[in-house]
C-alpha cells in the first residue's frame, strides 16, 4: 500500500529530524559550558529554527492546486493530528496559559476543558462530513450545502467575511507574539522581530501552501513538545522525584495548599497587606477629591522638580522626578481612570491568598455561583468555538478518507492533551517552588532570574519585588509578576542552563509561527478560492488561481504584520473573543447543515447573521474597552462568553426561518445524503 | 436492489445518529455535571488530588479522548457493515 510506505518514510524523516534537534541542543549545551555568551544562544535558537522552517517550505514548494490548498489529501491521520495540534496551540497557549493558571487557580482550568472538549464536537459533528465533501474551504462547504433561491454565492460571501474577521484578529495576535518572543530573547527591536518571523512564515506558506505548512507544523509540534516537557519534568523530579509531571503534581498540590494556609497567617504578609490597603485608601481619597487633587498633585510635582534643580541635587534624582512628572495624568478624566486602576491593583494585593485548588472561590454564595456560571459559559463557548474555527477545520480536508479523518481528530486531541495536561502541572510546580524557596528569602539573596527578567522589559517589568514593609524578607504580596514569567523563567527557576531558556523561546516561536501559518493560508485561500475563483472569475486557470492565492497571502501577511507592529492592545484582548465570534457565526450552520435536512438557505443566512449579531451586540454593550459596561450583562456573564447567547440565537433563527420558508431543493437533499455516508 | 441499498444506508445513518447523540450526551452531562457540582465534589480525593481539580485538569480531557476513540472504533464497524452489505447486494 503506497499510503503505508509514505507513512513509514515520514516516520523515518521525523525521527532523524528529532535526533538532529537533540544533537543540536546538546552541542549548544556544551558550547554554553565553554563560555559561549547567552545572547548568542538566543540568536542561534531563533535563527536556526526560522531557517529550518523556511527550508521545509523550499523543499515542499508546489503550484499544484490540490497540493497547495489541501496538501494533496494524503496526510496520514497521525501526522495530520500533530500538524493540527501545532496549528491549534498558539503563542498564547504556549507562553501565557500556564501563567493564567498560576494566577487564577481552579478557575483557569476552564481553558483546559474548553480547548480539549471542543474536539469531541469536531469529531462527532463536523470533521468527517467536511472530509467527505472534499473541496477546499469552509465557505465552500456552506455554499454547497445552502444553495437556493438567492444564488450560490450569498452564503459563500457571508462565510468568507466571517472567516476573515475571526482569523485576522487571531493572526495579528500571533505575529505580535512572534515580535514579543524574538525581542525578549535576542534583544532585537520588536518590529525587527515581527519581520523576521514574517519572512519565515512567507517563505514557508508562499512556496508550498498547505503542503509546506503541514510538514512544517509537524516539525514545530516536535520542538514545542520538547521545549515544554524538559523544564517541567525537571521541576517535577526536583520536587517529587517522579519524572511524569501529570502523575506527580498531586502531592505538590496538597503541600501547596498547606503552604497557602500558613501564608494567610503569616505576620509579614499581613503587614504588607495593610500597606496595600492604606495605599488603596489614599487613591480613593484622591479620586473623591477630583479635580482639586489632580491640580494639587501637579503643582506639588512641578515644585519638587524646581526644588531639586535649585538645590543642586544629583542628575539621577532630577531625571527621576521629571519622568514622574511626564507620566502624571494629563487631565482630571485621565487621573480618575489611572487612579481607579491603581486603587484596584492595590486592593487586589491586599486580599489574602486564594487557594489554588478551590473551585470558584468567592466571598459570598452569590459571588461563587456567578463564578461557576461564568466558568460553564466560557467552557461552552471555547468548545463550540473550537468546532467552528476555520483554520482548524480546513486541516481535516487534508486526510485521505473519512475513516482517516476521524482517526486524525483522535490524534489531534491526543497531542493537544499531551501538552494541556502538563500546563496545570507546570503552574502548580512553579507556584510551589516560588512559595517555598523564594518567599522568606533575604532580599540580598534573591535568585538571579528575578533581576534578569525584571530588566528585560523596562516599561512593563515582567516581575518586580520591593521590600514594602522593610523587614528585608520577601513576602508573597511584595512580588508583582506577569503571568508569562511562569513559562519564560521556568528553566532558571528549575536551575537548568540557559540553553533550555533558548529552547523555550524556540518553542514559543514555533507555537506562534505554526498558528500564524495556518491562519494566513486560511484567509488567503478564502479570498482567492471563494471570492476570486468562485465569484469573480470562474474560468480562471488553475495556474492563475494558485498565483492569485500566493499574492493575496503576501498582502494579508503584510497587512497583519503592520497591524501587529502598532501594538494594538484592543485586538489582543479580542482574541479570546474570537471563539465566541466563530461559534456564533458558523457553528449552528455547520452542524445543522449535516444533521437537519430541512435547514435551507434563508435559514442559514438568518442564523449566521443573527448569531453573530447577538454576539457582537452583547460584547459591545458589556465590554469596557468597546465602550460598554458590566451593568448591561445578562445573568452576569462576561463578554468573552457572549457566544452562549449568540449560538442559541443562531440555532433558533435557522430553525424558525427554515420552517417558515420553502423546503430545500432535491439536490441539497442528495448532497446531505452524500456527505452522511463514509 | 436499490431499495435494499437505500434501506442499508438509512440504517447506517440511524445507527450513526444514535451513537452521536449518546456520545454528545455523555460529553455534555459529565462536563457540566462535574463543573456544576465542583464545590461539593472538592472534598473527595482521587489519586491524592481534590476530585474536582483532578477532573478539570486532566480527568475530563482523558474522557474526551475516550469519547473520540469510541466514536472512531464504532463508526469503523458501522462503515464495514455497510460496505459488506453493499458488496453482498452487488
Amino acid at each position: 500500500m503506497p499510503n503505508k510506505d509514505f507513512s513509514r518514510r515520514l516516520g523515518r524523516y521525523y525521527s532523524w529530524y528529532t535526533a538532529g534537534f537533540i544533537v543540536f541542543l546538546l552541542s549548544l549545551a556544551i558550547l554554553e559550558k565553554e563560555g559561549f555568551p547567552r545572547a548568542w544562544i538566543g540568536y542561534l535558537f531563533i535563527f536556526s529554527t526560522i531557517v529550518l522552517y523556511a527550508g521545509i517550505g523550499v523543499i515542499s514548494r508546489t503550484s499544484d492546486v490540490s497540493e497547495y490548498y489541501v496538501a494533496g489529501r494524503r496526510v496520514p491521520a497521525m501526522y495530520n493530528g500533530m500538524a493540527t495540534a501545532a496549528d491549534w496551540m498558539s503563542a498564547a497557549s504556549f507562553i501565557s496559559l500556564a501563567g493564567g493558571l498560576y494566577v487564577m487557580g481552579f478557575d483557569g482550568l476552564a481553558y483546559i476543558l474548553g480547548w480539549t472538549g471542543g474536539y469531541c464536537l469536531v469529531a462527532l459533528l463536523v470533521a468527517p462530513f467536511l472530509n467527505k465533501f472534499g473541496h477546499y474551504t469552509i465557505p465552500d462547504f456552506l455554499a454547497a450545502r445552502y444553495c437556493g433561491p438567492w444564488g450560490n454565492n450569498t452564503v459563500r460571501l457571508l462565510a468568507v467575511g466571517f472567516t476573515v474577521l475571526v482569523s485576522f484578529t487571531y493572526v495579528v495576535a500571533q505575529i505580535y507574539g512572534v515580535g514579543l518572543i524574538t525581542s525578549r530573547f535576542t534583544g532585537v527591536d520588536f518590529s525587527v522581530g515581527i519581520f523576521l518571523g514574517l519572512a519565515s512564515i512567507l517563505v514557508c506558506s508562499f512556496l508550498g501552501g498547505m503542503r509546506a505548512i503541514t510538514w512544517t507544523q509537524v516539525a514545530q509540534y516536535i520542538i514545542m513538545l520538547i521545549a515544554y516537557m524538559i523544564p517541567v519534568v525537571w521541576l517535577s523530579v526536583k520536587h517529587t522525584n517522579i519524572p511524569v509531571p501529570q502523575v506527580a503534581y498531586g502531592s505538590a498540590l496538597s503541600k501547596l495548599s498547606e503552604r497557602e494556609k500558613e501564608l494567610n497567617e503569616d505576620r509579614g504578609e499581613q503587614q504588607v497587606r495593610t500597606i496595600y490597603k492604606a495605599r488603596a485608601r489614599e487613591y480613593e481619597a484622591k479620586i473623591q477629591a477630583l479635580p482639586k487633587s489632580w491640580e494639587g498633585g501637579l503643582v506639588d510635582m512641578q515644585r519638587h522638580v524646581e526644588d531639586l534643580k535649585r538645590s543642586n541635587a544629583s542628575l539621577l534624582e532630577i531625571k527621576a522626578a521629571s519622568r514622574a512628572l511626564a507620566v502624571y495624568p494629563k487631565d482630571p478624566e485621565e487621573a480618575r481612570r489611572k487612579w481607579t486602576e491603581a486603587m484596584q491593583f492595590n486592593l487586589s494585593h491586599a486580599e489574602p491568598v486564594v487557594p489554588h485548588a478551590t473551585p470558584f472561590p468567592g466571598k459570598t454564595e452569590a459571588a461563587s455561583d456567578g463564578k461557576r456560571n461564568n466558568f460553564m459559559a466560557l467552557v461552552l463557548c471555547l468548545m463550540m468555538g473550537t468546532a467552528a474555527l476555520p483554520h482548524i477545520l480546513v486541516r481535516f480536508y487534508t486526510t485521505p478518507s473519512v475513516a482517516e479523518t476521524r482517526k486524525s481528530v483522535f490524534w489531534t486531541l491526543f497531542f493537544v492533551i499531551l501538552l494541556y495536561t502538563t500546563v496545570p502541572a507546570l503552574a502548580v510546580l512553579v507556584k510551589y517552588d516560588i512559595y517555598t524557596s523564594l518567599l522568606g528569602t533575604d532580599f540580598s539573596k534573591i535568585p538571579a532570574w528575578v533581576s534578569y527578567w525584571a530588566s528585560v522589559d523596562k516599561l512593563n517589568p515582567l516581575v518586580s519585588i520591593s521590600d514594602m514593609n522593610r523587614d528585608g524578607i520577601v513576602q508573597l504580596a511584595e512580588i508583582v509578576m506577569d503571568g508569562d514569567i511562569v513559562v519564560l523563567a521556568t528553566p532558571e527557576i528549575a536551575g537548568l542552563p540557559y540553553v533550555i531558556s533558548g529552547l523555550i523561546a524556540a518553542g514559543g516561536l514555533a507555537a506562534a509561527l505554526s498558528t500564524a501559518d495556518g491562519l494566513l493560508l486560511t484567509i488567503s485561500n478564502a479570498l482567492s478560492h471563494d471570492v476570486y475563483y468562485k465569484t469573480v472569475d470562474p474560468t480562471a486557470s488553475t495556474q492563475k488561481r494558485v498565483t492569485i492565492s500566493k499574492l493575496l497571502l503576501l498582502v494579508v501577511a503584510l497587512v497583519a504584520a503592520y497591524a501587529a507592529s502598532l501594538k494594538p492592545g484592543d485586538i489582543l484582548s479580542m482574541v479570546g473573543a474570537a471563539f465566541s465570534l466563530a461559534a456564533s457565526a458558523l457553528f449552528a450552520a455547520l452542524v445543522l447543515g449535516v444533521f437537519w435536512k430541512r435547514a435551507n438557505q434563508q435559514g442559514a443566512i438568518a442564523g449566521m447573521v443573527i448569531g453573530l449579531g447577538v454576539c457582537v451586540y452583547y460584547m459591545v454593550r458589556t465590554y469596557p474597552a468597546l465602550g460598554g459596561s458590566a451593568a448591561n450583562q445578562w445573568f452576569g456573564i462576561a463578554p468573552i462568553s457572549a457566544g452562549v447567547f449568540g449560538v442559541p440565537a443562531g440555532f433558533l433563527a435557522i430553525v424558525v426561518v427554515s420552517l417558515l420558508t420553502a423546503r430545500p431543493e432535491p439536490r441539497t437533499m442528495a448532497f446531505v445524503d452524500h456527505i452522511r455516508l463514509p | 436492489m436499490d431499495t435494499i441499498a437505500a434501506r442499508n444506508r438509512k440504517r447506517y445513518w440511524r445507527k450513526a445518529k444514535v451513537l452521536t447523540a449518546f456520545l454528545v450526551s455523555v460529553w455534555f452531562s459529565t462536563t457540566f455535571g462535574i463543573i456544576f457540582f465542583a464545590r461539593e465534589l472538592a472534598g473527595l480525593t482521587l489519586f491524592g488530588w481534590p476530585f474536582s481539580f483532578y477532573m478539570a485538569a486532566q480527568g475530563l480531557s482523558l474522557l474526551y479522548l475516550l469519547i473520540v476513540a469510541v466514536y472512531v472504533a464504532r463508526m469503523r464497524r458501522l462503515d464495514r457493515i455497510l460496505n459488506n452489505e453493499t458488496a453482498d447486494a452487488e
